[in-house]
């Protein structure tokens, strides 16, 4: 399902006389009709597209009306491309300013999942703008923000320009009973490893095994056990899925199992009535059992599909690794499992992301690993992913230990050479280019890594850890929380320093601090870059434990693979 | 002295502290490109004993027998006079050039150790200064002063100094330990009025300095004093340290407003005080808002995201404007075109993100340094700075009374007027400078950006006003800059440019000290070369499969010699062969060949459940005896196929 089926699906457009619609992507459809509308992305591949269809139809002396929207907004450059291509005179454009798409009662998406790729790899700062402007409508929807926080650049750059632009509007939305307390804003590049642990809350693991796009799953036949797949629409509306999405995948079978008893239950209820009970029950209760049963139905068979395919790829000993990983512990081991796991060609994204998360929790590859599996890999996957591993190495998801370490000798030379003041933003400046993750002394720091006596009880979870076991607690979940509670950043000036800094807190003082409000428990999670369905999970939890109420805003709802995929050079 | 060098630079200056070097002057026959400006005839007169320039650009030259000749800026002759019968008859030994409040004069040592002084030389009145006692021998070194009307001279002889005024003469130190090289230094360092020492400074050096003249440090407002050697330049201040330089060829030391020109036979260097604004911006590592903004700019001409990254570091500081204003003003002390236009490139990009930054500045530093830029070009040969620049810009200044302030003046100080307004009666150098300066300035277009900006720029600044200017996309093109080669060379489908396009990757690699993905790129080019005989060799596609799958459909095909080939070559792990080949031969069912794989050598990994795995168990194995390796830790659901 693509964002524009969310809002006016073909059916609406066709009513609204739209001939027929294609996709930008593809070669361009022959089509008789005299208009064309082109509803795109500001890319400049997307104009270049354009351009040659205008152009194409200029040389075939056809004459047809193109207008081109750009959602959310229009850029300069992609004006300028048309000029250059000689078809600025023949498009009109126009702007749909549409930022934000509600998935679901909290969940909010900016569906960018660009985003990730343009700004953390090729340092792409044109969706900061878009992500102010979404703040903005935020603002202006729900009055103004009492206290923000945030961490990374990204966030402080986009809150910045969000100020920025609020202080131009000088819009009349001040002394307005404030809805959302809070704010934080936080970048991904702040907690990759959350972001590359295998998920396995329930709705994590349906959007790791089947792709949820835009809140919407397309469960295939091996699912519905029919030969037709389903398209299921998951939120807070499905009664089924809103009482398991949540949940540890151990405990979801159980509980469909109870569910289902439950049900058959109801069903017998009709046995002994008599005929006005039966017609009660069949105009009322009926219908809604129905479609209980349909949804049931459904997620027992994902249940069952998932069962599946995670048994058939070791995913017990993957588990394993994983936790390890995080741990710290029986590195080697888990080092040749990834070696072993490369070897055996079972998922080229899946090895990336373990090769990757190795990476990142022990702080860069030692080098013989990092060339070894390296070397693996290209002769699995094939030499193109050469440059898969220069943008992971970009971004700081798979590096090398030594890398760092040569870095520190130049650095130290530099700073004997300048002033003092000089040489600290010399270190600031190198960190930032190493991008050391640091991650063993922040999990140090914040407890990331329960330690709990005997089993860790999944069903009734004490912390956020349930959502990976009960083996790790996820980062940036942790750090909101922390944030939160104390009020802004003091006491975590270390964890802030290993994470390379860029965290504000700001109190809005036009906004009355009035405790009272239930506007002080609502808390909008800003995630830049995508949050996963596990963080989501987490958050959902701390919120019940709290009694406060997260809403998310995230340019994109990721997952692991997802964030490999955009890292991996396409094949030409 | 005598007549000049041809092909000689010859700068006269106004040697009071406080003077300045306007109109240079010229004694050359020629200018460096041939064009006859000025040519001292043929001398025929006595012999010269020194040359000097008044204050109103005059040509002095001083005959051995007091006569001194007056000629104008252009070499001719305008008139000449006398210093009296008692310099007649004794000869000059040594002149000097002086200037007072009224006006220039001339200073004559004569043969009988006596000295003559003619404080004005319009209003010339001549007057013998009392004798000094005991002089026997020229004074090692002396030097005029004149302050509050009244003109004294201050000699060192011996291990004295004398102060010599009209009626007396008295000793005012003695006990000089180097008397040429102290009595020098204090002639010229002392203000007349109270002699007090200004600084004290022992040289290493053991021969007395062949010239010392003052240094102006505009910045930090005090003196230094710069002496020369043969070979060796000393600055000297207020304080116990000194800077050396070192001297390539005989040179003349002209003390200037702002600095002190050094000019030898073939240089000519200016000495000075390193601006703040220049220091501030070229200082090594300076985090100086001007020094941010100028690698803003940089970066952003790159097409690179830092600039923004360094913006924000300025815009942080709130200190946009003062960089701004940094960058125009360091580009005025900048003599190299193309550091001016960067450091202005740099302020006008600054300046786009300023709400209200006030034009005049930025657009007068580009008039005034395209004037400057066309005087001092070697045709002109103007080589003012910019602290003196406004002298003589300004009338009100004074002192650039000579032609050739005026000269400027008139081009460009009043841009609203019309055009060439000043007339010359000749094609002067000063005049030309002045053209020059300004056939670029259009008159009223004052507060429009310079004309000769480079166009790209200004279209680079319009993009930038753009309110959308973060939005701007980064081109994908640059952003790959080295690797590009490689993307390529994955693409194409002939072979041979393909291992082209992959050897330039691989010299990139080299060049960048990518060792691992040099071998790569290496290993990749032979797979090509492989691939390509394989696929002619068995007809078969296998180009562009990874090298484990080229393997593993080597053993398929049963090709296990080739497989076991590419195997050594390529130096695949153990491991990897192990599984590859065990489970394409489970997948091809071929038992036989299995079996006698695993007599060969000791397997890494473990022989039959794997087999049966990635045979995915369909043909049943028909020898028992392989159960052997069956490895204990294997996945439940394959220990029932058997």
């Amino acid at each position: 399902m693509s964002p524009l089926d969310r809002i006016a699906n073909v059916s609406i457009l066709k009513q609204h006389e739209v001939d027929k619609l294609y996709k930008v992507d593809s070669r361009p459809a022959l089509s008789t009709s005299d208009q064309f509308c082109f509803l795109v992305r500001p890319r400049i591949k997307t104009m270049r597209y354009i351009a040659d269809i205008v152009n194409a139809d200029k040389m075939s002396g056809r004459s047809r009306k193109y207008k081109i929207i750009f959602s959310p907004q229009k850029f300069y450059a992609c004006e300028m491309v048309l000029e250059e291509e000689g078809v600025f005179g023949d498009v009109t454009c126009d702007e749909w300013s549409f930022y934000l798409l509600p998935l679901d009662e909290d969940i909010i998406s900016m569906e960018l999942p660009e985003f990730f790729r343009d700004y953390f790899l090729e340092g792409d700062h044109r969706w900061i703008n878009s992500v102010a402007r979404a703040l903005q409508l935020l603002n202006s929807l729900y009055g103004p923000f009492g206290k923000a926080y945030g961490i990374g650049r990204c966030a402080k750059m986009s809150y910045e320009l969000w100020r920025d632009l609020e202080e131009e509007s000088e819009s009349d939305g001040q002394g307005r009973k404030p809805e959302i307390g809070n704010i934080f804003l936080m970048d991904r590049d702040m907690d990759y490893v959350t972001a590359l642990c295998s998920q396995v809350v329930y709705e994590g693991l349906v959007d790791d095994t089947f792709r949820i796009k835009c809140g919407s799953v397309d469960f295939g036949p091996d699912v519905t056990s029919s030969d037709k797949s389903i398209k299921v629409l998951l939120n807070a509306q499905d009664k089924v899925f809103s009482q398991i999405r949540n949940e540890h995948f151990s405990s979801v079978f159980g509980f469909l199992s109870q569910k289902s008893r439950n049900l058959q239950a109801q069903y017998d209820r009709r046995r002994g009535m008599d005929i006005k009970q039966m017609k009660n029950f069949v105009s009322q209760e009926l219908k809604g059992l129905k479609q209980e049963h349909r949804l049931l139905s459904l997620h027992i068979g994902a249940c069952e599909s998932i069962m599946k395919k995670k048994t058939k790829q070791d995913f017990q000993e993957m588990i394993k690794a994983e936790h390890s990983l995080l741990e710290g512990v029986d590195v080697r081991e888990s080092t040749s499992f990834i070696e072993e796991h490369i070897d055996r060609q079972v998922s080229p994204i899946e090895s990336l992301r373990l090769m990757c998360l190795l990476s990142i929790t022990e702080n860069g590859l030692i080098p013989k690993d990092y060339r070894s599996l390296k070397t693996q890999y290209l002769q699995s996957y094939g030499p193109e992913h050469l440059l898969t591993f220069h943008n992971l190495k970009r971004v700081g998801l798979l590096t090398e230990q030594a890398a760092g370490e040569t870095l520190t000798a130049v650095e130290s030379k530099v700073s004997k050479l300048v002033t003092d003041r000089a040489a600290g933003k010399i270190t600031d400046a190198f960190n930032s280019l190493a991008r050391k993750s640091n991650f063993r002394a922040i999990s140090k720091k914040l407890g990331l890594i329960p330690r709990v006596d005997g089993e860790y009880d999944l069903k009734m979870p004490r912390d956020m850890a349930y959502v990976f076991s009960g083996a790790y607690i996820p980062l940036s979940c942790k750090i909101i929380e922390q944030v939160l509670e104390r009020r802004g950043w003091l006491g975590l000036e270390e964890v802030v320093r290993l994470l390379n800094g860029n965290e504000f807190s700001v109190s809005d003082s036009t906004v009355e601090d009035n405790p009272t409000w239930e506007s002080q428990r609502v808390i909008l999670a800003v995630f830049l870059g995508g949050c996963t369905f596990s963080e989501i999970a987490a958050l959902r939890f701390l919120g019940k434990e709290r009694g406060c109420k997260f809403i998310f805003l995230t340019t994109a709802i990721t997952n692991s693979a997802r964030m490999m995929e955009s890292m991996i050079e396409a094949k030409a | 002295m005598g007549p000049p060098d041809a092909q000689l630079w010859l700068w006269a200056s106004h040697t009071s502290p406080g003077g300045m070097s306007l109109g240079p002057g010229w004694l050359r026959g020629e200018q460096p490109r041939g064009t006859l400006t000025c040519l001292l005839p043929q001398w025929k007169s006595g012999q010269l004993v020194q040359l000097g320039w008044t204050a109103s650009e005059d040509l002095l030259c001083i005959q051995d027998d007091g006569t001194v000749l007056i000629y104008n800026l252009f070499c001719e002759f305008k008139r000449h006079f006398s210093m009296g019968n008692e310099v007649l008859q004794n000869h000059v030994l040594e002149a000097k050039v002086f200037h007072t409040e009224y006006g220039t004069g001339v200073a004559i040592l004569t043969g009988a150790h006596r000295f003559s002084l003619a404080t004005n030389i319009d209003d010339l009145k001549l007057r013998r200064m009392p004798e000094v006692p005991g002089l026997q021998k020229p004074p090692s070194c002396w030097a005029v002063l004149s302050q509050d009307r009244v003109t004294i001279v201050l000699l060192a002889v011996g291990q004295e100094l004398y102060l010599l005024d009209n009626t007396s003469c008295s000793v005012v130190v003695s006990e000089l330990r180097q008397p040429a090289l102290a009595g020098a230094s204090r002639a010229i360092c002392t203000p007349p009025s109270s002699l007090e020492k200004f600084c004290e400074f022992t040289s290493s050096v053991r021969s007395p300095p062949k010239q010392m003249v003052w240094c102006l440090r505009p910045r930090s407002r005090q003196r230094a004093v710069v002496v020369a050697w043969d070979r060796q330049l000393m600055v000297v201040g207020n304080s116990t340290e000194c800077i050396q330089f070192v001297l390539d060829e005989d040179s003349y030391l002209v003390p200037e407003l702002d600095g002190v020109r050094i000019l030898s036979r073939t240089s000519h260097e200016f000495l000075h005080e390193i601006p703040e604004a220049s220091q501030e911006i070229f200082k090594i590592a300076s985090m100086a808002p001007g020094a941010l903004l100028l690698e803003a700019q940089k970066e952003y001409e790159k097409e690179s995201q830092k600039a923004d990254e360094y913006l924000r570091e300025i815009k942080d500081q709130k200190l946009l404007p003062e960089a701004v204003s940094q960058c125009i003003e360091a580009a005025g002390y900048e003599h190299e075109p193309d550091t001016q236009k960067s450091l202005l490139r740099a302020a006008s990009f600054g300046k786009c993100f300023i709400d209200k930054f006030p034009p005049e500045s930025f657009v007068r530093m580009c008039q005034d340094l395209r004037v400057l830029n066309a005087i001092r070009d070697y045709q002109i040969g103007i080589p003012l700075t910019f602290t003196q620049y406004p002298l003589c810009r300004d009338p009100a200044a004074g002192v650039g009374s000579g032609p050739g302030g005026i000269g400027v003046v008139g081009g460009l100080a009043a841009p609203e007027v019309e055009r060439r307004e000043t007339s010359w009666p000749s094609a002067t150098p000063c005049q030309e400078g002045a053209e020059r300066g300004d056939e670029s300035l259009e008159p009223r277009s004052q507060r429009q950006a310079p004309r000769e900006w480079p166009q790209a720029a200004q279209g680079r600044v319009r993009l930038a006003l753009r309110k959308d200017f973060w939005g701007c996309p980064v081109p994908a093109a640059w952003q790959r800059c080295w690797q590009g080669g490689e993307v390529a060379a994955l693409c194409p489908q002939r072979i041979e440019g393909r291992v082209g396009a992959l050897q330039n990757a691989l010299d990139e690699y080299y060049k960048a000290k990518n060792e691992f993905a040099a071998k790569a790129t290496e290993d990749q080019i032979k797979l090509l070369r492989l691939q390509r005989h394989l696929q002619e060799d068995f007809d078969k596609p296998y180009l562009d499969l990874s090298l484990h799958d080229t393997v593993s459909n080597l053993i398929l095909d049963g090709h296990h010699k080739r497989a076991e080939q590419l195997y050594r070559e390529f130096k695949i792990p153990d491991k990897r062969y192990w599984w590859l080949k065990i489970s394409a031969l489970a997948n091809r069912g071929d038992w036989e060949e299995l079996e006698k794989f695993s007599k060969s050598k000791k397997s890494p990994i473990g022989y039959l459940v794997r087999a049966f795995l990635a045979g995915g168990g369909g043909q049943p194995c028909p020898r028992v005896g392989l159960w052997g390796w069956a490895r204990p830790w294997a996945l439940p659901g394959a220990a029932h196929t058997g």
